[in-house]
């Protein structure tokens, strides 16, 4: 099928825009992702002609958002191939996708139980398990990172112990881009008999992800990096994990039967989406990952894979530039630090030149704590970058150092 | 140094402002005027590493901001502050020349976002979290507050 930039770069209209009188160059999609025509569409045309309340309703509207609606639990279903349509939980975003995960199945942890995580997490998969931690007096264990980024898997098998409840880790890092071995990360846990979270806000953009050949219990992905919108995200759960977890919320939707002395709640996924859902998000949503799979993946993975060698191989000679994160095999994402120079100058003048990068500390700060940095800036790529976009980046860069010499 | 605290009191913040208007309108497009930002703040006396402490750090979030504020005779308030970047460190250090040894009514009276989009520089003092010099403004005029009563 083979993927054409030029094409694809004519369905994303925020692209053409000019930042400081010089062409958009978006090198930020690993923070979000801009949006194509299809999901900017489907999003306005719901509200121009069918835009309902869902489930409830027994009206024509409401019978055709509905249908989007779920429409939408099916595509997303079947981005991830998820053994049933419900096990498919829509959610605020990956965070409270986390959330949810943390205060619902967290409600079984005690005092001394044990979660693991990793020195690499997003601050969305550590917060809310110092939530627990706090609360009940659960114990955080953390998976150590090599210096090239990648996780130390012995140091991984080592931290199990009977009272290990859960591991909850990042597919792809979202400031080093290493791919972290997701199968042989189930498996390990699920001989102990623990069970996995993935935070997928990444990998779900870059690789073909089946979590049922992951084996995974749960994992969790954010609709705006997938070039959707904002405010809509995805948990996905087995059947089994969420069929024995308590509500997050309670409201509307989410209830089987009221009493004034008695609840009974509803099954998954509705169980744990309390209230009137994003439902134009949602849809939107469902545009985006309709979009996704109807493009050649691989070709894309290529591509981008294919920008990052170029912007690599070009930085590398840049005096006092060091890359952060030098993993084989990993995503297309450059955070790099350059002596003398603070990644927020850095972000500042490559936005005269109209390119947008990160600086910061990615809400990861264990992880430049780790790498003995205060914040790096990222360029991350997308689809829709192209070879020319690389090469005005690593020139504007050259430029920006030169402010600082 | 272009920051004193002997700098003459007689010159009001307007007039300062007046001046670094007149300095900024002699430079040309926006490479010259970052680079005299950054130039400003490389010309700033940097702090003391006791003094890039926690109690004195400005909120930001991509880069931090310190802040010192003295009182030294009762009535005039004199700042001295730091940047880990270079161009924040600039523009910190031209918000201490035009508040530094100034009485709390001055810097109270003082429209900090008129002074900015007036050297062309508004963006610098946007509510974006990454920018600490919205609450380094924030923090002075709380200063001069404290003087005040």
């Amino acid at each position: 099928m083979g993927f054409d930039v030029a094409k694809v770069r004519e369905e994303f209209p925020i692209l053409s825009r000019q930042v400081h009188g010089k062409p958009l160059v978006y090198l930020d999609s690993a923070a979000s992702c801009q949006k194509p025509w299809t999901v900017i569409e489907a999003m306005s045309r719901v509200m121009e002609s069918s835009y309902s309340n869902v489930h409830r309703g027994l009206h024509s509207l409401a019978n055709e958002t509905t249908e989007a609606y779920e429409a939408a639990r099916r595509s997303v279903a079947k981005l991830i191939h998820a053994g049933s349509v419900d096990e498919i939980v829509f959610t605020k975003g990956a965070t409270d996708a986390i959330n949810l995960v943390a205060a619902s199945f967290g409600q079984r942890l005690v005092e001394g139980d044990e979660i693991i995580l990793s020195v690499m997490e997003h601050h969305a998969n550590i917060v809310p398990w110092h939530f627990l931690r706090q609360a009940k007096g659960v114990v955080l264990k953390f998976v150590p990172v090599s210096d090239e980024g990648e996780l130390d898997m012995d140091a991984y098998r080592a931290l199990f112990s009977p009272r290990t409840r859960l591991v909850s880790l990042s597919h792809m890092s979202n400031v080093l881009g290493t791919v972290n071995p997701a199968a042989e990360i189930v498996a390990i846990a699920h001989a102990h008999s623990v069970p996995v979270l993935l935070d997928g806000c990444q990998s779900i953009v870059h690789e073909i992800v089946d979590v049922q050949a992951l084996d995974v219990d749960f994992y969790v992905f954010s609709g705006h990096k997938l070039y959707g919108p904002t405010g809509i995200g995805v948990l996905y759960g087995k059947a089994e994990m969420l069929a024995t977890m308590p509500p997050y919320q309670g409201g509307g939707e989410m209830i089987a039967s009221v009493a004034l002395d008695t609840i009974t709640y509803a099954d998954p996924p509705h169980r744990f989406e309390a209230g009137t859902p994003a439902i134009i998000e949602t849809i939107g949503l469902g545009a985006a990952v309709d979009w996704l799979m109807a493009q050649d993946r691989d070709a894309i993975a290529a591509h981008e894979h294919a920008l990052y060698e170029r912007a690599y191989e070009a930085v590398r000679g840049i005096n006092g530039l060091r890359v952060i994160g030098t993993a084989p095999g990993k995503g297309a994402v450059l955070s790099f630090t350059i002596d003398g120079v603070h990644a927020h100058d850095l972000a500042q003048i490559l936005d005269r030149y109209g390119v947008a990068v990160r600086a910061g500390t990615h809400c990861a700060e264990p992880l430049m704590t780790r790498f003995g940095v205060t914040s790096s800036a990222r360029a991350s790529f997308g689809l829709y970058n192209t070879v020319e976009e690389v090469d005005l980046f690593v020139d504007a860069l050259i430029r920006a150092q030169t402010f600082f010499a | 140094m272009l920051l004193s605290t002997a700098e003459p009191m007689s010159a009001t913040m307007n007039d300062e402002l007046d001046d670094l208007e007149a300095e900024f309108e002699m430079l040309g497009d926006w490479e010259e005027r970052y680079r005299h930002v950054i130039d400003l703040g490389r010309d700033l006396a940097p702090l003391s590493d006791t003094e890039r402490s926690d109690q004195n750090k400005v909120r930001g979030c991509a880069s931090q901001v310190w802040l010192v504020t003295e009182t030294t005779d009762g009535t005039h308030l004199t700042f001295r502050g730091d940047s880990d970047a270079h161009i924040v460190r600039g523009l910190v250090a031209l918000v201490l020349r035009l508040y530094s040894s100034r009485t709390a009514q001055d810097i109270l009276a003082f429209d900090a976002q008129k002074a900015f989009d007036r050297l062309g520089l508004s963006g610098a003092l946007s509510s974006q979290r990454s920018n600490g010099l919205r609450s380094m403004v924030e923090r002075i005029r709380r200063d001069a507050s404290a003087v005040r009563l």
